[in-house]
């Protein structure tokens, strides 16, 4: 008898153990997000030192959003794909190349640790960098170089193009991600049952069939699961393209992202404007994080829905009876 | 059985290794790939560490790949620019990715712990709204944020950079998995026979065991808080209490045309490397941290 009180009384430690995260979460995440909502519906803002309402206006914020946006998000997302793009296609072929039993590489160790590398680096002062690498002047680091090996005739304007600046940006998305990626898709790759590769070879297939017929099929969870964290990442590109750019998205808006908008709004005080923006950006992240949750929480075991959840009904039943002696 | 596939296949890769040319060739290729992406990597870095050696007007002539003796001149010069208050913000900096790093792995343990060992009504419940939350960018909220910080007069200090990661969802998940990988059930047991009380049980009993995924962890929290830039630079204007990375997009802002970009090359470099050595010292585990944070659970 005894023993069943004590097994019951348990459950109220889970709810204890659970009480910092809920209670921050709610606190600094739920609550400031639920007053951002209820913003997006005023006029609110702040015009030199006079605060303006709030007044409600319904509708009226998110209609003078929608004609902005389209912009910045086009901005966002070319520049996501210029970095995702080879991101990818690098990744996938180095993870292969690493994990290949035949090809048996050496040095793993050291490539991994320097790919890997630029992902820990303060992306504010990795743009400053670029920023003074890149610069337009002739003396710049990068410029002097190639004008040194007469690769190019005059010094190159890398900030002042469309292309070169987003290429820019692209470019070092993709130096601090590749890394990332490839050693998450090796992981990948090395889950897969071994057994299927040496079944494949006394077949006569070659690297290249394993890897588009086994490889490709086996890991597609976790390239979806890639594909879309990096889409949320691409979303909320800001660092980068901010510090590139003084936070001015030149040339003629062209790296321009839809955080620097809404941080744009957020600076000047426009909350009206920049409650419109985050609902926005929450809608679409909300779907993507719906889409997330899926793919850590699909069964890969072989085991369908219903054959899990008898399975765990049972181990349920037993510890039951376990506590009941 | 794996054992037996990894000898078989071995064989099969030196059988092949002696009579292929095609993979000697893939092999090849493979390897300048490598090389080139590794210098591409490091190639950014050398520019930036040899730049910090030069002077002003060193840099200015154009780029010499061989370094100077200016290091120390610049280091002295970045640390003592009143307009750049660089120590402020490495002390700033460290103090709030040291906390984050502390505050998210001990009290992500305890949520995952919380999940993982005990049965309540609203387990699956508050596992599933985690998960859901995981990957929402804090940029969504950032304007209630701002409000509720300015309402609680916590603009301009470091709190508001500190207290959310005690609500760290992707360190939570990570613990979670170690815990369904490695935490036996029978320990939260034993120590209950042994009458040690719940939250005695968690701190001395099972944290130690969560060792190698905190110290992971630790390093991944302390790294995001100390490159962190949008949130940081919303809430702080007041120099006393600027982080590295708002001082380092100042700089960017600064007039280029008199500013000594030794200084610059210095700043950039003060900025990333502490992260760099610690990077380097460790990066056998921190690689590992990466791979196992995906494999699902």
């Amino acid at each position: 008898m005894k023993t069943k009180r004590k097994g019951m009384s348990y459950a109220k430690w889970g709810y204890i153990f659970l009480a910092p995260f809920f209670i921050t979460f709610f606190i600094f995440q739920f609550w400031p997000l639920a007053t951002t909502i209820y913003y997006s519906f005023f006029e609110y803002f702040r015009s030199g030192l006079k605060i303006i309402g709030p007044n409600f206006v319904g509708l009226k914020n998110y209609a003078a959003m929608i004609k902005e946006v389209p912009k910045y998000f086009s901005n966002t997302m070319v520049m996501w794909l210029m970095g995702f793009i080879p991101q990818i296609i690098v990744s996938l072929v180095l993870a292969a190349w690493f994990t290949d039993l035949r090809l048996k590489l050496r040095f793993q160790g050291f490539f991994k640790t320097v790919i890997y590398m630029p992902n820990l680096i303060m992306a504010s002062a990795f743009a400053m960098l670029f920023f003074t690498l890149f610069s337009n002047s002739e003396t710049g680091p990068i410029n002097s170089i190639l004008l040194k090996l007469g690769i190019v005739a005059e010094p190159v304007r890398w900030l002042s193009n469309v292309w070169t600046a987003r290429g820019l940006v692209g470019l070092m998305n993709f130096l601090m991600w590749f890394g990332n990626t490839t050693i998450i898709l090796m992981a990948a790759i090395m889950g897969v049952d071994p057994g299927l590769y040496e079944a494949a070879q006394l077949d006569g297939a070659s690297s290249t069939t394993m890897f588009w017929r086994i490889t490709i099929p086996l890991i597609r969870p976790l390239l979806v699961y890639t594909l879309i964290t990096s889409l949320i990442g691409g979303l909320q590109m800001f660092d980068v393209p901010q510090v590139l750019t003084n936070g001015k998205g030149d040339p003629n808006g062209s790296t321009n992202t839809i955080i620097m908008y809404l941080n744009q709004h957020l600076y000047s005080k426009n909350y009206g404007t920049a409650g419109a923006i985050s609902v926005l950006m929450f809608l679409l992240c909300a779907v993507l994080c719906v889409i997330i949750y899926f793919t850590l929480t699909q069964e890969d075991d072989g085991l369908t829905r219903e054959q899990r959840k008898a399975e765990k009904a049972r181990i349920k039943a037993a510890k039951a009876a376990a506590r009941h002696h | 059985m794996p054992n037996e596939t990894k000898t078989a296949a071995t064989t099969t890769a030196k059988a092949s290794k002696i009579h292929d040319p095609m993979l000697t060739l893939q092999r090849a290729v493979a390897y300048i790939v490598l090389f080139v992406l590794c210098f591409i990597c490091l190639f950014f870095f050398y520019v930036l560490i040899v730049n910090a050696t030069h002077n002003n007007f060193t840099i200015q002539q154009g780029f010499d790949p061989l370094p100077r003796g200016s290091f120390g001149v610049n280091f002295f010069n970045t640390t003592h620019d009143a307009n750049v208050p660089i120590l402020t913000g490495l002390r700033n900096s460290l103090i709030v990715s040291a906390a984050c790093a502390a505050l998210s792995v001990y009290f992500s343990a305890l949520t995952a712990y919380a999940i993982y060992a005990y049965d309540f009504k609203l387990r699956k419940l508050a596992f599933t709204v985690i998960l859901l939350i995981m990957t929402m960018p804090t940029q969504v909220s950032a304007l209630g944020f701002l409000n509720l910080m300015d309402s609680m007069k916590l603009t301009n200090t470091l709190w508001p950079l500190i207290l959310p990661s005690i609500a760290a969802p992707t360190v939570f998940f990570f613990m979670k998995q170690y815990m369904d990988s490695s935490l036996p059930r029978d320990i939260i047991d034993a120590a209950r026979i042994d009458g040690s009380g719940e939250f005695h049980t968690f701190n001395t009993v099972i944290l130690p065991i969560l060792k190698p995924a905190m110290a992971v962890q630790a390093i991944f929290s302390f790294v995001g808080a100390w490159n962190n830039y949008f949130i940081p630079a919303l809430i702080i204007n007041d120099a006393k209490w600027k982080t590295v990375p708002i001082l380092v997009a100042q700089l960017r802002s600064a007039d280029f045309l008199k500013f000594d970009m030794g200084k610059v090359y210095m700043m950039i470099t003060i900025a990333i490397l502490p992260v760099m050595i610690v990077y380097l010292l460790l990066s056998k585990y921190i690689v590992r941290g990466v791979a196992l944070g995906s494999v699902k659970g």
